[in-house]
C-alpha cells in the first residue's frame, strides 16, 4: 500500500478533527485517525489522567469517547463533509462488539479505512477483550474485517512488545488484516500507582525495533510506524525501518502543528 | 481560510519581564494571538530547551491583557507564578527569548448584552484575566465591581489597577496583610448588592464560593477553571472537567476546549474540590 502523505496524527492525540482543524493543519496531514472508539460510549478514568514524564507522557485516558452512535451522529459527517481520509480506530469488549463495529463502520460513508486497536495498555482491567495472545488478536481482527466491504483497509494496531511482535503481526496478516500500526503506547506506571501507558520519545528505540523487525520478517505487509516521532528526522527514520507512513501522537499535544509541518518536509523527499 | 478567531501557532519574542510581587510579568510578541484574543482565553506554552525537546506537556497560561505597541505589533500579557519546572523556566525567560505557543485557546467569558451589573472575583494570578474583561464590560456600559483575593500581599494582583477598572473593590487576603482577613467566600455576601452576573477566576474552592454565592443571591456566574492541560488544544482529553450537562446528565468535558470558562452552576465541584467523593 502507498500513501501519497504518509503522516497522521495517532489514535486519541488527533481530538476530534475539529481541533487540528480550526488550527489550519488537518487538511496538510495525509490522514486523521479518531480516538478509539467503542460500542458504548465511556466516561473515561478519572483525574489525574496524564502526567509528564522525561521525553514522555504517561497516560490513563481511559477510552473516554461517545460510543459508537454519536461518533457517527457527530464527528465522522464533519469530517467526511469535508473529504478528510478518516481512519476510525475501534476496540471491543466481545468478539461480537468487534464485529458489531465492523458491520456498522462498513455501512458508514466517508471511512478510508478502519485502525483494530488490540493494544489498548490493560485493556481486559478495562474491560475490553483480551488481546494479549496473538492469535486472540488476530480473531478481533477478523471479527472487523468480517463486516467490511472488500476494498476498506483494515489496520491492526499493536503494542510495543518485541519478542512477540513478529508473531502477532503474522497472526492479524492471516486473520486480513491489510497493514499493522506500530505501535501503540508501553503499559506503564502512573504516578499515582495507577496503570497507564508511556508514549513519547521514550519508546522511540521499541518501536523503531518492532518496526524493524516486522519488515525484515514480513516484507510484504504494509507497517505504519508510531511511537516517539517528534520531528522529520525521526519520521525518515521510520520510514527507513520499513514503514510506509507515520503517525504522531505525543509530539502534537506538544506542538499541534507537527503532523502537517512533517508532512510538508516529506514532499520534498525522492519517492 | 482560518476566520480570524481561530488560534494560532506562533514562535513569540519576550519584550520585557517585570518581576511584582510573587509573579514575573511577561510581555510578548505574539503575532496574531492579540488580534484574536477574547477575556477568559489562555495560551498553551512550550517550554524548556528545545533540543532535544524532553518536556512534552504544555503549560497554559491565562492571556491577562493585549496591547498595540509600535515598533513589535500587538502583544500579550502573561504573568507567571514560578513553582514547578514550567513556570520556572518561564519566569526566567530575558528580553529577546523565544518562546513557542499556540492561541488564544478555550471558550472565553460571554459579554452581557444589556449594561448589567458586574462582579468580577478574582484570586491570585488569575485575577490578571479580569482587567481586560473589565474593560469590555464597561464599554458595553455595564457596571463593574471587583473583589480581589490572596494568601498575602506579594500574591496580591492588581489591587491599584483595580481602582481605576471598577467601581468598588473589596480585597482579602488569608493572612491580613492587606485589606480584610478572609477568604472570598467569607467576602462574596457583602458585595452582591443588585450584581447580575459575577465573573469569576481563581482556585476550585473560591470559584466554588462564587458559584455557590450567586446562586444563593440569583445571580448568573462564570467562571475561570483550571485543571491540568497538558496539551490544551483539545487533542488529548487529559483535561477531564467534571460537569452536569445543560441535559442534567453528569459528564466529563475536555476544560481546554468546552471551558474553561464555563456557567458555575454546571461544575460538580465537590469532585474538584475533593469535599465529596465522586460518584463511583
Ligand atoms: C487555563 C489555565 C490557565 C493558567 N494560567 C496560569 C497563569 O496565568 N499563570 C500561572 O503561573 N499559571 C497558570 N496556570 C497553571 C500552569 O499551567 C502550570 O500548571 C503551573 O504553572 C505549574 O506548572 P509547572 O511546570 O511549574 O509545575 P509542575 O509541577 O512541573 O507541573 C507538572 C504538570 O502538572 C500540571 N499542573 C501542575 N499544577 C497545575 C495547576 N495548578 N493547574 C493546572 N495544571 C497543573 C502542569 O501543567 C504540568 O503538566 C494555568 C493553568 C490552566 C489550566
Ligand atoms: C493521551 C493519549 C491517548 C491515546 N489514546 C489512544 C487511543 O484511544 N487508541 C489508540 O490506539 N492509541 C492511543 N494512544 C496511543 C497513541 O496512538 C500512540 O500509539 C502512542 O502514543 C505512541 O506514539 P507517540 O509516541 O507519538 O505518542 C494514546 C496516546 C496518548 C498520549
Ligand atoms: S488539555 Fe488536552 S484536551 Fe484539554
Amino acid at each position: 500500500m502507498r500513501f501519497d502523505r504518509p503522516v497522521m496524527n495517532a489514535s486519541g492525540c488527533g481530538g476530534t478533527g475539529r481541533e487540528l482543524g480550526d488550527l489550519g493543519v488537518l487538511d496538510a496531514m495525509g490522514a486523521f485517525v479518531t480516538r478509539s472508539i467503542t460500542l458504548d460510549p465511556r466516561t473515561g478514568s478519572p483525574a489525574p489522567r496524564i502526567a509528564e514524564t522525561p521525553s514522555g507522557l504517561v497516560h490513563a485516558v481511559g477510552l473516554q469517547n461517545p460510543g459508537l452512535e454519536q461518533f457517527l451522529i457527530r464527528e465522522l459527517p464533519w469530517l467526511a463533509s469535508r473529504r478528510t481520509r478518516t481512519y476510525v480506530s475501534v476496540a471491543g469488549s466481545s468478539l461480537g462488539e468487534y464485529a458489531d463495529l465492523g458491520r456498522r463502520l462498513g455501512r458508514a460513508p466517508g471511512i478510508t479505512g478502519i485502525e483494530v486497536n488490540v493494544s489498548v495498555p490493560d485493556g481486559p482491567a478495562m474491560g475490553l477483550f483480551d488481546t494479549r495472545e496473538p492469535f486472540q488478536a488476530a480473531r478481533a481482527l477478523a471479527a472487523v474485517r468480517g463486516g467490511l466491504p472488500p476494498g476498506l483497509p483494515v489496520f491492526a494496531k499493536l503494542g510495543p512488545d518485541s519478542l512477540r511482535i513478529v508473531e502477532t503481526a503474522r497472526a492479524v496478516a492471516e486473520a486480513g488484516a491489510d497493514g499493522v500500526v506500530l505501535v501503540n503506547a508501553a503499559p506503564a506506571l502512573m504516578p499515582d500507582g495507577s496503570p497507564g501507558g508511556l508514549s513519547g520519545p521514550a519508546i522511540r528505540p521499541l518501536s523503531l525495533r518492532c518496526v524493524h523487525d516486522v519488515h525484515r520478517e514480513l516484507p510484504e505487509l504494509t507497517i505504519i510506524g508510531a511511537g516517539g516521532i517528534l520531528d522529520t528526522d525521526d519520521a525518515r527514520a521510520f520510514l527507513a525501518a520499513g514503514a510506509s507512513a507515520v503517525q504522531i501522537g505525543t509530539a502534537l499535544l506538544h506542538d499541534p502543528t507537527t503532523a502537517a509541518r512533517i508532512a510538508a518536509d516529506l514532499q520534498g523527499d525522492p519517492a | 481560510m482560518s476566520s480570524p478567531r481561530e488560534p494560532l501557532h506562533v514562535t513569540g519574542e519576550v519584550l520585557v519581564v517585570k518581576k511584582v510581587g510573587a509573579y514575573r510579568h511577561l510581555t510578548l510578541a505574539a503575532p496574531g494571538i492579540a488580534e484574536r484574543y477574547r477575556p477568559g482565553t489562555f495560551v498553551a506554552v512550550s517550554i524548556g530547551d528545545l533540543t532535544p525537546r524532553t518536556h512534552l506537556a504544555r503549560r497554559s497560561l491565562w492571556i491577562t491583557g493585549v496591547r498595540p505597541t509600535g515598533s513589535h505589533g500587538p502583544t500579550i500579557e502573561l504573568v507567571v507564578e514560578p513553582g514547578g519546572v514550567g513556570s520556572t523556566w518561564l519566569a526566567d525567560r530575558r528580553q529577546g527569548d523565544r518562546v513557542e505557543l499556540t492561541g488564544p485557546l478555550g471558550r472565553p467569558f460571554a459579554l452581557p448584552k444589556q449594561p448589567v451589573a458586574c462582579l468580577l472575583v478574582g484570586e491570585g494570578y488569575a485575577a490578571g484575566l479580569l482587567f481586560p474583561l473589565a474593560e469590555r464590560l464597561r464599554a458595553r456600559s455595564c457596571t463593574v465591581t471587583m473583589l480581589l483575593g490572596a494568601q498575602d500581599e506579594p500574591h496580591l494582583l492588581g489591587a491599584l489597577d483595580a481602582r481605576r477598572a471598577a467601581r468598588a473593590v473589596t480585597v482579602v487576603t488569608a493572612d491580613g496583610s492587606v485589606g480584610r482577613r478572609g477568604t472570598l467566600a467569607d467576602a462574596l455576601p457583602a458585595v452582591m448588592d443588585g450584581v447580575d452576573v459575577v465573573y469569576g477566576a481563581g482556585t476550585h474552592v473560591g470559584l466554588h464560593a462564587v458559584a455557590a454565592t450567586a446562586e444563593q443571591f440569583g445571580a448568573w456566574s462564570q467562571v475561570a477553571v483550571e485543571v491540568p492541560q497538558p496539551c490544551g488544544t483539545g487533542l488529548c482529553q487529559g483535561c477531564a472537567l467534571p460537569v452536569v450537562g445543560e441535559d442534567g446528565v453528569p459528564r466529563l468535558v475536555r476544560a481546554c476546549t468546552d471551558g474553561p470558562v464555563i456557567r458555575g452552576d454546571r461544575v460538580r465541584w465537590a469532585e474538584l474540590t475533593g469535599t465529596e467523593s465522586g460518584p463511583a
